[in-house]
């Protein structure tokens, strides 16, 4: 049976007096055998699902959880262990099994010299009453079902309608045995909005993902009728639309999630555990060009409310805005600590996970092209026949940097004019060969909320910016 | 090792005393404990190793109105629970009047028996040197490998359980294990090309780790020479790996909940009607030898057993929850999580030719066949490539070119149709069954699929 938990966590009003001591315990004698660093990262979250099917609340699926994530490093190796059982014994046991995969064993060492925690940097304290504050269930259901009852009004031949809103509440704390010593309370909160419509043999399923960190009045201030009209308008759009012609051709991406293509192109690309594994062809390319001179790409912690914003990385650093490309040339790489120490790019902030169950890996925040000079219109102007992407799907980017990515929404561009709408569509390529081809940004520069899945599990980010255009690309349809 | 096993009569009594206190009088239960551990390397070196220890339960209760409630935790210390069962007796004030779930009728039929040995955990270094040596092996398979960039060891012992008030038990323990080896080759001035193989076994010591390296670097070293195709129509053949990965990417269209909720492709009224070639079968069958780590029994306690969903072409089954079965009047199939609105799903293909009926086309040979196949050897991007509501999919794929008798990889292409033409568009089958993690297949031949290449 596992040990009794204790009453106290992270989210205790006592953090410091009931945790310091074991923490500098579990620290110490991971130092005393033989680590040269030791890092416990303690989880506390609440979450909570709500969904909304035509016009009935069909499913509430509250849960609540707690644990451990103990990094050791030796040289360039570590041992990572995670732990449900945040009990004393829990922990020493976590402990030793990280140690002992680094072949080392507590109290075998000289004791080494650790100075303690420094002071703890709590980026908590303005957040502590954010869980209370977030809607009630009463009140999250109450807008769920004005969502659905706002697709019914806007939309026609709507076979089925969802909306469905997720809270997450997140209180961590990073103590490392560098000193670091950091606690942070995280807020995201996201809504869908879904239909399938269905005319006979025609059918579309569109959706839309609405997404915020930090802000616990969200939901309240959602604006359900708004985003029902869109969605249903696309809906309504694309449920006789044709199926697109499979070719190589130009196409303008929009704005906001249009932003998956450097998300998945190039940006998974720049995240030091791809340089660690040697699966991203810019390992070396830092100073050089690997882009069009119009595209300059940022990736951020601090954009207010933004999806992949963060107080502190899941390591204790505070969030940087990072610089990846400027004008074209490759200026950084995404780091973490073990990028850091395997790599040599320094750590920007980027250290995520997706629960104390990973350790954590460089992993984009909020992640865009920046800004261009011209307007939406002299891009799709500019092109004779093509394809507008006016919403994205998912993507995803493979092992020598194959990417692809799915369009929701799409229309032909002929002779410089929007034409009629066309599903079906998926975008491939690869990152050396696409980024010199963006050849055009527009001024619109927006974000879009999304989670991105990898090494270090599924985290929220934001893809983002202006229209683009991309001289060539390979369009794969019927 | 941290002693993290489940007592179902003591979780069950505790659960009893809570839920008694609470005014609750009927609730389930399902719990599921572990521990794993792993090792990556690269290049000889330890990339990372990790363990972890979980545990999770799920707590429903049903209130005084009949309504339903649930509340997920990791903390099964007694706060824990009661902080639970206090949450799920909550989130019943909200339940679905119209669907309300209820004890699986066979939550306390006899479960069948599957040969699935317990292996003791073998010591973490030793799994390193393991997939050190494997990825030494696969390196030195051949010249234009250099390196095996997503790699992986595991093993893992974990427990489930299934509880409810009117003294259903179930209780299972597993020990499994996998190693995947994906490799990343190139020759001098040309572009990266890479493939991989997987293994799964039910302890360390049983996996095939040759077998694993071998396939590796087959298939990896099969795309080193490749060339872009152009863009048509063609006849393919998919691997039984991929046409698997398809089927289950909609297999909504066999999912009683799906048909209910409105978003499958099939309605309550396609049972008996046809869904493909009058020669193919699709079978759920997570009791299959081959099904390594499968289930006894499903989140609501109902035990895992076969279902014909497609015989002779013709859609013959649903999969179900008890609500789903309840609303078809059928009994439950198995393939229950648990939940408020509780979700189905598959557990294992076994897809072939209907016995009797001929099996399509005889003698199917890609390397005598008269005009170039496409042969689909992986699928990538399900996730955003399917449209299961809609039946269509465009998908990136890994595969090659095969004319009059010579094969070449494809440099990069999508593969795109409608999954409703495409199994009416199977023309037969190539080679023997193969048992993959997924499940059982041949590889399958279907007409004109739209290919999109670069050439």
């Amino acid at each position: 049976m596992l040990a009794s938990l204790p009453v106290s966590g992270p989210d205790h009003p006592s953090l410091e007096g009931s945790w310091l001591p074991r923490l500098e315990a579990l620290l110490a004698s991971g130092l005393g055998a033989g680590a040269d660093l030791v890092e416990v990262f303690l989880e506390r979250t609440d979450h909570l699902g709500v969904l909304a099917e035509q016009d009935a609340i069909t499913n509430v699926s509250p849960s609540f959880g707690m644990g451990a994530g103990i990094r050791v490093f030796r040289g360039e190796r570590d041992g990572f262990v995670s732990t449900n059982d945040l009990s004393s014994q829990g922990l020493n046991q976590a402990l030793e099994q990280a140690l002992g995969m680094l072949g080392l064993t507590p109290g075998s060492a000289p004791t080494r010299g650790f100075e303690g925690l420094g002071s703890l940097k709590d980026f908590s304290i303005p957040k502590v009453d954010w869980l209370e504050r977030c809607p009630s269930l009463a009140e999250a259901t109450a807008k769920l079902l004005e969502g659905t009852a706002r697709l019914a009004k806007h939309g026609d031949h709507l076979q089925a309608r969802r909306s469905s809103y997720s809270r997450d509440w997140q209180n961590v704390l990073v103590a490392a045995s560098d000193g670091t010593f950091a606690r942070d309370i995280r807020l995201h909160q996201s809504l869908g909005l879904n239909v399938l419509a269905a005319d006979g043999d025609h059918r579309a399923g569109l959706g839309r993902r609405y997404g915020t960190t930090d802000s616990p009045d969200d939901l309240r201030q959602w604006d359900a009728d708004v985003a029902a009209q869109d969605v249903c308008a696309s809906a309504g759009t694309m449920l006789y639309a044709d199926y697109v012609e499979a070719g190589q051709m130009p196409a303008v991406l929009a704005n906001r999630f249009g932003g998956v293509i450097f998300h998945e192109a190039c940006g998974h690309l720049l995240e030091t555990t791809q340089v660690e594994r040697g699966t991203t062809p810019f390992a070396d390319m830092v100073g050089k060009v690997i882009a069009h001179e119009a595209v300059t790409a940022i990736d951020e912690g601090l954009s207010e409310g933004a999806f992949g914003s963060l107080s502190m990385d899941d390591e204790g650093m505070e969030p940087q805005r990072t610089v990846l490309i400027e004008r074209g040339v490759l200026k950084r790489f995404l780091s973490d600590r073990a990028g850091e120490l395997r790599t040599g790019h320094g750590r920007t902030g980027s250290g995520r996970r997706q629960s104390h169950a990973f350790a954590a890996a460089s992993r984009m925040r909020n992640t865009f092209i920046a800004a261009g000079p011209h307007t939406p219109g002299q891009l799709i102007a500019s092109v004779d026949r093509g394809l507008y992407c006016k919403s994205m799907g998912g993507g995803s980017v493979g092992p020598t940097g194959q990417f692809n990515f799915a369009v929701e929404e799409g229309y032909l561009i002929e002779g410089g004019k929007l034409t009629k709408p066309v599903k079906g569509a998926t975008l491939i390529g690869e990152a050396k060969e696409v980024m010199p081809r963006i050849s055009m940004c527009a001024n619109d520069l927006e974000l879009a909320a999304g989670f991105c899945g990898s090494v270090s599990g599924s985290i929220n980010v934001t893809v983002g910016q202006p229209h683009i255009k991309v001289e060539s690309i390979t369009v794969g349809g019927r | 090792m941290i002693d993290n096993r489940l007592n179902p009569q003591a979780l069950s009594g505790r659960l009893e005393q809570l839920a008694a206190a609470a005014g609750i009088d009927q609730w389930d239960l399902g719990a599921s404990c572990g521990t794993d551990t792993s090792v990556q390397v690269d290049r000889g070196e330890a990339k990372q190793m990790k363990g972890a220890q979980r545990s999770a339960i799920t707590v429903r209760v049903w209130n005084e109105s009949g309504l339903v409630g649930i509340t997920s935790t990791s903390d099964l210390s007694d706060p824990g629970l009661e902080r639970a069962l206090s949450g799920a007796h909550a989130a019943s004030a909200f339940g679905n009047a119209e669907e309300t779930p209820a004890f699986s009728p066979l939550a306390t039929a006899p479960l069948v028996k599957l040969e699935q040995p317990l292996h003791d955990a073998l010591p973490i270094l030793t799994l390193l040197d393991t997939l050190e040596d494997a990825e030494r092996q696969l390196l030195g398979s051949h010249a234009a490998i250099g390196t095996v960039p997503y790699n992986g060891l595991a093993q893992r012992s974990s427990e489930r359980l299934y509880l409810n008030s009117d003294g259903a038990c179930r209780h299972q323990s597993l020990t499994t294990a996998s190693i995947y080896l994906y490799a990343r080759a190139q020759e001098a001035g040309r572009k990266p090309r890479s493939s991989g193989a997987v293994r799964l076994a039910y302890g360390p010591g049983e996996l095939d780790i040759a077998g694993c390296i071998a396939e590796a670097a087959q298939r990896t070293i099969a795309h080193l020479d490749y060339a872009p195709i152009e863009t048509g129509a063609y006849t393919c053949v998919f691997s039984p790996e991929a046409f698997l990965d398809l089927i289950g990417a909609f297999s909504s269209m066999f999912n009683a909940r799906a048909v209910l909720d409105g978003v499958s492709l099939s309605q309550r009224d396609s049972l008996g009607q046809s869904l493909a070639v009058p020669f193919l079968s699709i079978r759920d069958n997570g009791l299959h030898p081959g099904n390594i780590g499968a289930s006894l029994f499903d989140g609501e306690g109902t035990p895992t057993s076969p279902l014909e969903l497609v015989e002779g072409g013709i859609l013959r089954n649903f999969l179900h929850s008890e609500a789903t079965a309840r609303a078809f009047g059928v009994p439950p199939t198995g393939h229950a999580g648990m939940g408020a609105k509780v979700s189905v799903g598959p557990d294992w293909f076994e897809i072939g030719a209907t016995p009797g009926s001929g099996g399509g086309q005889q003698g199917l040979n890609r390397f005598s066949h008269d005009a170039p196949v496409v042969v689909i050897d992986s699928l990538s991007a399900l996730h955003a490539g399917v449209k299961a509501s809609q039946g269509s999919f465009s998908l990136p794929f890994d595969g090659w070119l095969v004319a009059g008798g010579v094969s070449r990889s494809i440099e990069a292409a999508t593969v795109a149709g409608d999954v409703r033409q495409l199994l009416q568009a199977i023309i037969g089958f190539e080679g023997e069954t193969k048992v993959t993690p997924d499940g059982l297949c041949p590889h399958v031949w279907v007409e004109g699929l739209s290919i999109t290449g670069e050439a």
